[in-house]
C-alpha cells in the first residue's frame, strides 16, 4: 500500500503526546485524590457528598445512553427502582448486608433494561422518551403490587448502613467511600470501554446509523447494549440510594427522580464523563441552596438557575471546562 | 470469468412506484463498472438493495456466489463490500481516524485496536489525508470528506467497492484528480469498483461496462462506446425531464461528438 502512496507529510502526530498524556493522568490523580479527601474537607456535608455520588453512577449510565448513542431516557428512575428494589428485597428477607446486594441490583437491572432496549428499538425521539416516562410512572405501582415481597406501599424497613466488622469510621464516610469506590470504578470501565471499538460503534450509530450499519455495526444489539449497561449503572446508583435510606417504598423513586438525573446530565454536558461529578454536585445541591436562598420558592431558584445555565452553557459544564482548558491544552 | 457480483431480476417497489423493474446486471473481478440513467433511474435503489439497505421484493443478488439477500445490512461488509454514499455519511462529531476506524469495525475483534489504528493511518497517508486524522470530521471541505469516505472504505478491506456519486460537488480539478485516484486504488487493492455517476466523462473515460437504468429498468448495457451510441440512451437522456441538466447536456454533447454531427 505504501509503495503507491504520494508523498505526504508524514503521519499527523496523535492527539496524545507524552506531555499531554502525563498531564492528563496528573490531572486524574489530582482529582481522584480531592474525592477521596472530600469527606474530610467538608466534614458536615459528607452524606450529601454521598447521594451525590449515587447521582454520577447514575447520570454516568444515562449518559453513556444519551450522550453515546442519541437514545433518550426520561425514566431512569424505573432502573433505579428495581435496582433499589432488589437491594431492599434480599436484604429484607434474607438479612444479607446491603454492599453485598449491590452487583446483582446492577445484574438485574441491567438485564431489565437490555430486553427494554429491544422494543424501545422501533421508538426514537420524543416517542422513546415518553416509553421510558411512562416506565417510570409504571414500575414503582407494579413493584407495590407484590406487597409480600416489596412491603407494598409501606415498603420495606432494612438495616441501617453499618461500616463491615470492627472498622470503626462513622456511617456516612463509609457510605461515602463505598459509593465513591463503586463510582470510580464504573467511571474507570466505562472510560475503558468508551475509547475503544465499542465506543466508536455506538457514537457512530449516533451521528449516521445507515454509514454504521453500512461498515457491519449491529445497531440493534449495540443500541439494546447501550440501554442495559445505562441501566445497570442506573440500577447500582438506586441500591445504593435505598441503602443509605434505611428503606425502600414507592416513593423513594418518585418521577421526579428521572428527570433530576437528566437534568445532571445535560448540565454536565452528555459527552463528557469528566464532567459528570459537577452534574451530579449540581443536582444534590442546589435543592439545598435553594432552599437556604427562599423557604418559599426552593422550585423557582431552582428552576431558575437551570434556565440561566442552559443559557450561559448550551454544551454544560463539559463545554465550559473544554473552553477554560483549549487555549492551554492547544499549546502542549 | 465468472461473475464476481451478479444481480438476477431484481425487483423493488416503493407504493406504487417500481423503482427496479426486474433489473440484471453482472460484474467481473476487477471490472470498474458504471451505472447511469437520468435522476430517478434507480441507480441508488440498486446500491441500497445491493448493500440491504433496502429489501428487494424479488430477484437474487449473488456475490462469489452467495445469494447477499440472504444477509442482514450490518453483515454485508463482512463479505467484501464496501461503499460510499451520495450525500456523504460521515460521522460528523468523530475525528477522521475515528471514522476510518469505524470502516474496521467488522473485522477487528476487541483486541486488535492498536492493528487497526496502524492501518487506519495508513490508508489516511495513502490518500493524503494524514494530517487530518485528529481534526472533527465535521465542518471539513466537501471534496476532502469524500476522499475520508472512500479512505473509511478501504480500511474494510473490500473486494467490491460501491461508489455513489463520487464526483458530485468536486471541482473540474477533484474529477480529474479523482479518475487517478479511482483507477489507482482498484489497481493497489485488486479490487472490483461499481460506480454510479452522473458526470459522463468521468464514467465514460474510467469504466469498463456501462449499464444503463431508466424509470426502474436496464435498458442498455456495453462498452462506453457501445452506451454512448445507443438511440435508446440518447432518448432516455434526451427525452426525459432533466434536459436541461448539465450532465445531461455533457453527454448530448459527447454523443454528437461521437456521430460526427455539429
Amino acid at each position: 500500500m505504501a509503495r503507491a502512496a504520494r508523498s505526504t507529510g508524514g503521519v499527523a502526530p496523535p492527539s496524545s503526546t507524552p506531555l499531554r498524556r502525563a498531564l492528563s493522568a496528573g490531572a486524574v490523580a489530582c482529582l481522584v485524590l480531592l474525592v477521596l479527601a472530600l469527606p474530610v474537607l467538608l466534614e458536615t456535608r459528607t452524606y450529601e457528598l454521598a447521594r451525590a455520588a449515587e447521582y454520577a453512577i447514575a447520570i454516568l449510565g444515562l449518559v453513556v445512553l444519551v450522550g453515546f448513542t442519541g437514545q433518550i431516557s426520561l425514566g431512569h428512575g424505573a432502573f433505579m427502582a428495581i435496582g433499589g428494589y432488589t437491594s431492599g428485597v434480599l436484604m429484607f428477607h434474607t438479612g444479607v448486608a446491603g454492599a453485598l446486594t449491590i452487583p446483582l441490583a446492577g445484574v438485574v437491572a441491567g438485564l431489565i433494561g437490555f430486553f427494554f432496549g429491544f422494543p424501545a428499538l422501533r421508538l426514537s425521539g420524543v416517542y422513546l422518551a415518553l416509553a421510558t416516562f411512562a416506565l417510570a410512572v409504571a414500575v414503582p405501582s407494579i413493584l407495590k403490587r407484590f406487597e409480600g415481597l416489596t412491603g407494598g406501599s409501606g415498603g420495606l424497613v432494612l438495616d441501617v448502613l453499618a461500616p463491615p466488622g470492627r472498622l470503626h469510621v462513622r456511617p456516612e464516610r463509609w457510605l461515602y467511600y463505598l459509593t465513591v469506590s463503586i463510582a470510580l470504578v464504573l467511571f474507570a470501565l466505562t472510560w475503558l470501554l468508551l475509547r475503544g471499538r465499542a465506543g466508536r460503534a455506538l457514537r457512530a450509530i449516533r451521528d449516521g446509523e445507515v454509514a454504521a450499519v453500512s461498515f457491519g455495526v449491529n445497531v440493534a444489539l449495540y443500541k439494546a447494549l447501550a440501554f442495559g449497561l445505562s441501566a445497570a449503572y442506573a440500577g447500582v446508583a438506586g441500591s445504593l440510594l435505598v441503602i443509605d435510606s434505611g428503606f425502600v417504598n414507592p416513593d423513594t423513586f418518585p418521577i421526579e427522580l428521572s428527570i433530576r438525573i437528566l437534568v445532571g446530565a445535560v448540565v454536565a454536558g452528555l459527552t463528557t464523563l469528566g464532567a459528570i461529578p459537577l452534574g451530579a454536585l449540581f443536582i444534590e445541591f442546589l435543592p439545598i441552596y435553594s432552599q437556604q436562598v427562599s423557604q418559599q420558592a426552593p422550585a423557582v431558584i431552582y428552576g431558575a438557575a437551570l434556565i440561566l445555565i442552559m443559557v450561559l452553557l448550551p454544551s454544560g459544564a463539559a463545554g465550559l471546562i473544554r473552553r477554560l482548558l483549549s487555549p492551554v491544552i492547544g499549546r502542549l | 470469468m465468472p461473475a464476481l457480483l451478479s444481480v438476477e431480476d431484481v425487483t423493488r417497489r416503493f407504493g406504487g412506484i417500481l423503482a427496479l423493474d426486474g433489473v440484471s446486471f453482472a460484474l467481473e473481478e476487477g471490472q470498474i463498472g458504471g451505472l447511469i440513467g437520468p435522476n430517478g433511474a434507480g441507480k441508488t435503489t440498486a446500491f441500497n438493495v445491493i448493500t440491504r439497505l433496502y429489501p428487494a421484493d424479488s430477484g437474487r443478488v449473488l456475490f462469489d456466489g452467495e445469494n447477499l439477500l440472504r444477509s442482514p445490512a450490518h453483515k454485508v461488509v463482512s463479505h467484501g463490500i464496501a461503499r460510499t454514499f451520495q450525500n456523504v455519511a460521515l460521522f460528523a462529531h468523530m475525528t477522521v481516524l475515528e471514522n476510518v476506524l469505524v470502516g474496521a469495525h467488522a473485522r477487528t475483534g476487541f483486541r486488535g485496536e492498536a492493528k487497526a489504528q496502524a492501518e487506519a493511518l495508513e490508508t489516511l497517508a495513502y490518500l493524503d489525508l494524514a494530517e487530518l486524522a485528529h481534526r472533527a470530521a465535521g465542518g471539513l471541505p466537501f471534496g476532502t470528506l469524500k476522499r475520508i469516505e472512500l479512505a473509511r472504505a478501504l480500511v474494510s478491506r473490500p473486494r467490491l467497492l460501491l461508489l455513489d456519486e463520487p464526483a458530485g460537488g468536486l471541482n473540474h480539478e477533484e474529477v480529474d484528480e479523482l479518475q487517478g485516484v479511482i483507477r489507482r486504488i482498484r489497481a493497489d487493492h485488486s479490487l472490483t469498483v461499481l460506480l454510479v455517476e452522473h458526470h459522463m466523462n468521468l464514467v465514460m473515460s474510467v469504466s469498463d461496462r456501462v449499464h444503463v437504468l431508466n424509470f426502474g429498468r436496464k435498458i442498455a448495457e456495453g462498452t462506453p462506446a457501445e452506451v454512448r451510441a445507443n438511440p435508446e440512451v440518447i432518448e432516455a437522456y434526451l427525452g426525459s425531464d432533466d434536459v436541461a441538466e448539465p450532465e445531461t447536456t455533457a453527454l448530448a454533447l459527447e454523443v454528437e461528438g461521437d456521430d460526427g454531427a455539429p
